[in-house]
C-alpha cells in the first residue's frame, strides 16, 4: 500500500472516494451518450438523421435533455405513498451503479477485487426487481401496477437461466473472482466453447433490462409507460438513467463472461500494445451496438410467448448445457485447479 | 479494520456516492423547478378518464407461480455455485452427487411442464 497520508484510516478512504468518482464519472458520461448513441443509431436505421441541432452533430444533446428534466416539475399523485414513489427511482439507480463495483477493466483495474465477485453481481441484478416493484405499487395507478406485475415475471423468469449460463462459466474456471475469470480466457474466449450460452446469456440479458424485443412492461400501445407511467422530472430520468446503466452492465458482463474481457483478441505485438481498458471499452461498445440494433429491427414480443422462451426454451438449454459442461470437463480431466 | 472486510469497503463507498448521486438528483429538481400542483394534475393516469376505484386490487395468481417457480430454481442455482467452483476438489462422489440432486430436479420440472404450470394462456 502506499505511505503517508494514504496508508492513514482518512488517507484510504480519500483514495476511495478518489478511485470510485474516477469509475462513476466516465460511467454517467457513458450512460448520457448512450442515449445518444441510440438516437442516432435508430435514426441510421430508418433513413433519419437523428438529433443535430444541439452543438456539432448534436453532440450536447444528453446534457441538453438533463437540464430540462431537471427543471421540470415533480409530479406525486394523489393516493400515491409519497416517500416509497420518491425512493424507487434512487433504488434503481443505485443499484445499477454499484454492480461496477467488482468489474475489472483491465488486470487488478477493479474498485474492489473480491473473491466472490460473480456472486455479487448475481445478487446486485436480482434487487433490480425491487425498484420496479416498488415503483408500480406506490403508483397507486393500475397501468403502473400492470406494468410492475409483468416486469417483475418477467425478470425473475430470465434470472434463472442467466444463473445458470454464469454456472456453466464457473464450471470452466473454477474460481467466483472475475480477474480470475478473465485471466482463464488468455488461451481461448469462452464465447468459442460456450457459444450457445453466450446467445441466450445475451437474449436473456435483454429481456432483464426490459428492452426490445422483451420490453412489454413499457408496451406503449396497451400500458402506456408500464411501471414509471406516473413519473416525470428528474425521477423519472432516474429510471431512464437506470435502464442504460444495466445495459452498459450486462454488456460488460457478457465481455467478462464470455468475451475476454480485457485481453487482445489477436495476440500478436501491434495489438498487445494497446491498452486493456480500450478493448474493453470496444468489447462493450460492440456489445451495447447489438442491443440497439435488436431494437431497430425485432417487433416486439407476445407476453405468452416471453415467458414459453424462458422457461421452456432457455432454462432447460442452460441446465442441460451446464450438465454438458461439467460431465466433458470431469471425463476428459480438464478441470481447472484453482 | 479486518484485512477481509477491507475488500469490501470500497462497495460501501460506493453504494453511498450511487445514494447520494440519485438522491441530488429527485431532491435536486424538486427544489429547482417551479412546482404549481392541483387536483387534476395529480390524479392517477387512465387515459383522460377521471380514475375510478383503486389499483391495489386482485391480479393475477399466475404470477404467483411464476414467484414460487423462481424460488425452487433459485435456490437451486445457489446451491449450484459451491459446487461448480468446487468441482476440481469434490472428485467423482461430488460430481455424482450433484447429478442426482439434479435428476430429481429435473422430474419435477417435467411434472410442472406436463401439468401445466409452465403454460400462459
Amino acid at each position: 500500500m502506499a505511505t503517508g497520508f494514504f496508508a492513514t484510516d482518512f488517507g484510504i478512504l480519500i483514495l476511495t472516494l478518489l478511485k470510485s468518482l474516477a469509475l462513476i464519472v466516465p460511467l454517467l458520461i457513458g450512460v448520457a451518450y448512450l442515449t445518444y448513441a441510440e438516437r442516432k443509431v435508430l435514426a441510421a436505421v430508418q433513413l433519419r438523421k437523428g438529433p443535430n441541432v444541439t452543438g456539432p452533430f448534436g453532440l450536447w444533446q444528453p446534457f441538453a435533455d438533463a437540464i430540462k428534466m431537471l427543471f421540470k416539475e415533480t409530479i406525486i399523485p394523489d393516493g400515491s405513498n409519497r416517500y416509497l414513489f420518491l425512493f424507487a427511482p434512487v433504488i434503481t439507480f443505485g443499484l445499477a451503479i454499484i454492480a461496477w463495483a467488482v468489474i475489472p477493466v483491465n488486470d487488478h483495474w477493479a474498485i474492489a477485487n473480491i473473491n466472490v465477485g460473480m456472486l455479487y453481481l448475481f445478487a446486485i441484478s436480482s434487487l433490480g426487481v425491487y425498484g420496479v416493484i416498488i415503483a408500480g405499487w406506490a403508483s397507486n395507478s393500475k397501468f403502473a401496477f400492470l406494468g410492475a406485475m409483468r416486469s417483475a415475471a418477467q425478470m425473475v423468469s430470465y434470472e434463472v437461466s442467466i444463473g445458470l449460463v454464469i454456472l456453466s462459466v464457473l464450471v470452466c474456471t473454477g474460481s467466483l473472482n472475475l480477474n480470475a475469470i478473465v485471466l482463464a480466457q488468455r488461451h481461448i474466449w469462452f464465447a468459442i466453447p460456450l457459444l450457445p450460452m453466450l446467445v441466450v446469456f445475451f437474449i436473456s440479458g435483454l429481456a432483464e433490462t426490459n428492452r426490445a424485443p422483451f420490453d412489454l412492461p413499457e408496451g406503449e400501445s396497451e400500458i402506456v409507460a408500464g411501471f414509471f407511467v406516473e413519473y416525470s422530472a428528474m425521477s423519472f430520468a432516474l429510471f431512464f438513467l437506470g435502464e442504460y446503466a444495466n445495459m452498459i452492465l450486462m454488456s460488460g458482463m457478457t465481455t467478462i463472461l464470455f468475451l475476454g474481457g480485457w485481453l487482445s483478441p489477436i495476440p500478436f505485438v501491434p495489438f498487445t500494445w494497446v491498452p486493456g481498458p480500450i478493448w474493453f471499452i470496444l468489447k462493450v461498445a460492440v456489445c451495447l451496438f447489438v442491443f440497439l440494433w435488436v431494437r431497430a429491427t425485432l417487433p416486439r414480443f407476445r407476453y405468452d410467448q416471453l415467458m414459453q422462451l424462458g422457461w421452456k426454451v432457455f432454462l432447460p438449454l442452460s441446465l442441460g448445457w451446464l450438465v454438458l459442461t461439467a460431465s466433458v470437463l470431469e471425463i476428459f480431466g480438464w478441470l481447472p485447479h484453482a | 479494520m479486518q484485512p477481509s472486510l477491507m475488500n469490501y469497503f470500497p462497495i460501501l463507498v460506493f453504494l453511498g456516492i450511487a445514494g447520494l448521486i440519485g438522491a441530488a438528483f429527485v431532491i435536486g429538481s424538486l427544489l429547482v423547478a417551479r412546482q404549481n400542483p392541483y387536483g387534476e394534475k395529480l390524479s392517477a393516469y387512465e387515459c383522460g378518464f377521471e380514475p375510478f376505484g383503486d389499483a391495489r386490487r386482485k391480479f393475477d395468481v399466475r404470477y404467483y407461480l411464476v414467484a414460487i417457480l423462481f424460488i425452487i430454481f433459485d435456490v437451486e442455482v445457489a446451491f449450484l455455485f459451491p459446487w461448480a467452483v468446487s468441482l476440481s476438489h469434490i472428485g467423482m462422489l461430488g460430481f455424482w452427487s450433484m447429478m442426482g440432486f439434479l435428476a430429481i430436479l429435473v422430474v419435477g420440472f417435467i411434472y410442472e411442464w406436463r401439468k401445466g404450470a409452465l403454460d400462459w394462456e
